[in-house]
């Protein structure tokens, strides 16, 4: 379970993330949209215990991030929308380096890199340096590095961008899996057909607050929007009028587009 | 079609540099201060010291003049050839791996624009700290010769163009060099050669002892010494004309051809310069986008490192195994030891060549002297050590924070290993410099012990001083090791550092003194509450300078945000 309570973030007076409250019990598959520059990586980045917040609280289970780091961490598992990574280590050490910050190690960690590797298909680079890989590959192997340890709550920032359709479907997937047999998933992106076939809930965070949270039906009610897909509701809560104005000038008198 | 001008090419560089500023401004005047009195100390040094080898040689008749430019063209040549050196290796970052070259080269920008573009990029980027070293020494040359403050304008002329020229020659080695390896191999090839060429030039200045060539007596006769002082170097080397244009205006016999064979060299230079480019530059930029390294070797080492390390736990153990590969696999950081091996070289050659056994009985009180400021040295010497290795570490993980602060790691761990990794070496390293000096030294015993211990102590504390300011100065955006100490931190870290070793010399000297004085005197040394006292009051300064810097640092750490 992941629970957020009144968690505030300041970047000098600008408010990134107001008072936003949020509970993702074991099991469930949360989506969390917005438009850019709303507050999103900002919370992921809260909950993995990377930024500290200026107000409020971030609990894995029943352990405060912040107060209790090693133990919640423990149950967590990372996955950034923009993987740096040791260029200079393999695919396979760096997986092994990554078990070894979780305490884990030996036969098992062996055995679970080398599936791992296998089910993203990247076997046959494990013991090749991951500069010599593609962003799509990068991705797949902090994937892997973020489930190497089996944890209980996966927060991932963006995780389609960069990933074949193959990878992309094996990931909904992989997914779908953990949170059947109750892991908890917190899960950011741009990808609106995704979240919608995807998640049980979504959150949609608008200048650092959430304006709408719940399944796609209760949305639905709290926008009175009867059948809208997930698309129109997303422009209503988040500024369709802008998106208007913007067609208008890339298509209005079209030179700028030519 | 219309060409944006050099100018909006350059622009996105111009701006940021004064954004830069703009930020290290608001940041607060201590900054800017320190480093202005940094800067000043370094030119008053530089100007003092030629100042007083210039008058000296204007007093000498006949023979200063000619003196005079030929130190003036010995320097010049040395700037020139560091210059090509360093543009060699500038220009590979710049017109080849450069984060904005995906745009430039995508965009409708032609051929000259890139070039000039790049080309001014390269030559401000190496060439900035040899012009600020040539502003004092212009300066001593026109106040000793009296060149009034028209010379300040005519050195600027004469000097640009000697600038350029290493610029043009340097990037189009690199360019070659480039369409043969790859732009990845090319640059480790090329930190090797760099490195390499000069530890090849610090090793031969040394071993040649040019000391002894400063004596006229070595010369059969005066005549001799003068047709050696009048002959130029080579008459083809743009440094010999920078040098003649220079002492021919504080001569007052201005000869306009060597100034006009600089400039018109110069523009050719460019100009053939942007020829070869138009021809080799896309087949080399595209080259330059592969090749980059897939296999690891060294399985031997990887299993011989786990054996030593299998006594760790696990994060302490994997982290400091993960450093040690990337050290090792990252040329730009392991080829440093090269550098150092010279360095060392020179240092003991420095030592045994010092006159304290040379016939004469030199009394025991100067060899425990000697012995005992070495150690001042020797830590000199390795807090610069720690400057490379040690004071980047954190600044190299700003990166992959967000792997170690999303995971379970304890910063201690972090700090931990980070401190040994860099300690250890540099530990066999100090006790190695002060074993060997005082075994060449032939001291005593009590000087030896003296010496390995606080050697030792004084390594951990510039271990932690280097680590600690890392993390209090980070640098997260710098993709290249070896610029990261050259940072207002290293600055900060290395002044913090010479505090610490003046006060723990200062306060082991009166323990030292006392038994300097007891032998002197052959009384027997007495091991007292004084000279006790003192050894005490040292360890407390090094024991504190090293657990103040990893709490700091430590603190920092967990701070920061990424």
């Amino acid at each position: 379970m992941i629970r957020l309570e009144n968690l505030t973030k300041l970047y000098g007076s600008f408010v990134a993330v107001d008072d936003v409250s949020l509970t993702i019990p074991a099991g469930e598959l949360f989506g969390f949209l917005g438009p850019n520059g709303a507050g999103k990586t900002t919370t992921l980045r809260m909950i993995a215990g990377i930024l500290r917040p200026n107000g409020g609280r971030v609990f894995i289970g029943d352990d405060d991030v912040h107060e209790r780091p090693l133990v919640a961490k423990q149950r967590l598992g990372f996955i950034p929308d923009r993987p740096f990574v040791y260029e200079k280590l393999t695919g396979a050490e760096f997986l092994r380096f990554v078990a070894g910050l979780y305490g884990q190690e030996g036969d098992a960690i062996e055995r679970r890199i080398a599936e791992l590797l296998e089910v993203f298909e990247l076997t046959s680079w494990r013991d090749e340096l991951i500069e010599a890989y593609s962003h799509g590959m990068r991705q797949k192997l902090i994937i892997s590095s973020a489930l190497i340890h089996r944890p209980a709550c996966i927060v991932v920032d963006e995780p389609m961008v960069g990933l074949d359709p193959k990878a992309a479907r094996l990931l909904k997937d992989i997914f779908r899996q953990f949170v059947d047999r109750g892991g908890t998933v917190l899960m950011s992106t741009h990808t609106l057909e995704v979240a919608e076939a995807m998640c049980d809930r979504i959150g949609i965070i608008q200048h650092g607050k959430i304006v709408a949270s719940g399944t796609m039906t209760e949305i639905r009610r709290q926008t009175s929007s009867g059948d809208a897909s997930l698309e129109e509701l997303f422009l209503r809560l988040t500024g369709g009028a802008e998106l208007r104005a913007l067609a208008e000038v890339l298509g209005g008198n079209g030179t700028a587009a030519r | 079609m219309m060409q944006p001008s050099l100018a909006h090419v350059l622009q996105p560089k111009w701006r940021t540099a004064l954004q830069r500023m703009r930020e290290e401004r608001q940041n607060g005047a201590g900054k800017l201060v320190a480093l202005s009195i940094v800067a000043a100390l370094f030119w008053l040094a530089t100007f003092g010291i030629l100042y007083f080898v210039l008058r000296y040689f204007r007093g000498v008749e006949e023979l200063g003049p000619l003196l005079a430019g030929k130190l003036l063209g010995l320097v010049l040549l040395s700037f020139a050839s560091i210059l090509v050196l360093s543009n060699v290796v500038t220009a590979l970052s710049s017109f080849f791996l450069a984060h904005d070259l995906d745009l430039l080269v995508s965009a409708p920008v032609d051929w000259l624009r890139l070039y000039l573009a790049k080309l001014g990029e390269t030559l401000v980027h190496s060439s900035w700290m040899v012009a600020l070293m040539a502003i004092p020494i212009l300066a001593a040359y026109g106040v000793i010769y009296h060149g009034g403050w028209l010379f300040a304008p005519y050195a600027v002329a004469t000097i640009l163009p000697l600038l350029v020229l290493p610029a043009v020659v340097g990037t189009a080695v690199t360019l070659v060099l480039v369409n043969i390896f790859p732009a990845r191999r090319t640059r480790d090839l090329l930190s090797i050669i760099a490195l390499g060429a000069a530890a090849g030039i610090v090793l031969l200045l040394r071993l040649i002892r040019p000391e002894q060539l400063a004596r006229p007596e070595g010369f059969k006769n005066l005549l001799d010494f003068i047709t050696v002082l009048r002959t130029p170097t080579s008459p083809f080397l743009p440094s010999e004309w920078a040098t003649q244009a220079i002492m021919g205006y504080l001569r007052g016999a201005i000869d306009p051809l060597p100034l006009l064979l600089l400039w018109t060299t110069a523009a050719a230079f460019v100009m053939l310069g942007a020829l070869l480019h138009r021809e080799l530059f896309a087949a080399g930029y595209s080259k330059a986008q592969e090749g980059a390294e897939r296999f690891v070797k060294g399985g031997a080492w990887n299993w011989m490192l786990h054996v030593v390390l299998s006594r760790l736990p696990v994060a302490k153990r994997e982290f400091v195994l993960k450093d040690i590969k990337l050290f090792f696999r990252d040329t730009t950081q392991w080829s440093q030891l090269i550098l150092l091996a010279v360095l060392v070289v020179v240092y003991l050659f420095n030592i045994k060549a010092l006159p304290l056994h040379r016939g004469e009985d030199v009394g025991f009180f100067h060899v425990t002297l000697v012995s005992f400021l070495n150690l001042g040295l020797a830590g000199f010497v390795l807090a610069s050590i720690a400057a490379r290795f040690i004071f980047p570490a954190v600044s190299l993980e700003g990166r992959h924070m967000w792997l170690l602060r999303s995971s379970p790691l304890d910063l201690r761990a972090l700090l931990w290993s980070k401190y040994w990794v860099g300690t250890l070496p540099l530990l066999a390293l100090a006790l190695l410099l002060t074993g060997v000096t005082n075994v060449l030294l032939e001291v005593k015993p009590f000087m030896m012990i003296v010496g390995l211990v606080t050697i030792s102590g004084l390594t951990l504390a510039i271990a932690a001083l280097a680590l600690g300011f890392g993390a209090l100065y980070p640098q997260f955006e710098t993709e290249n090791a070896a610029q990261i100490p050259t940072s207002f931190g290293g600055l900060v870290y290395m002044m913090a550092t010479i505090a610490v070793l003046g006060a723990v010399i200062f306060v082991l000297w009166q323990a030292v003194y006392s038994y300097v004085r007891a032998v002197y005197e052959h009384q027997p040394v007495v091991v007292d509450s004084w000279m006790i006292g003192w050894f005490a009051l040292a360890a407390v300064i090094c024991g504190a300078a090293t657990w103040v810097p990893l709490w700091v640092g430590l603190r920092r750490i967990e701070q920061l945000e990424f």
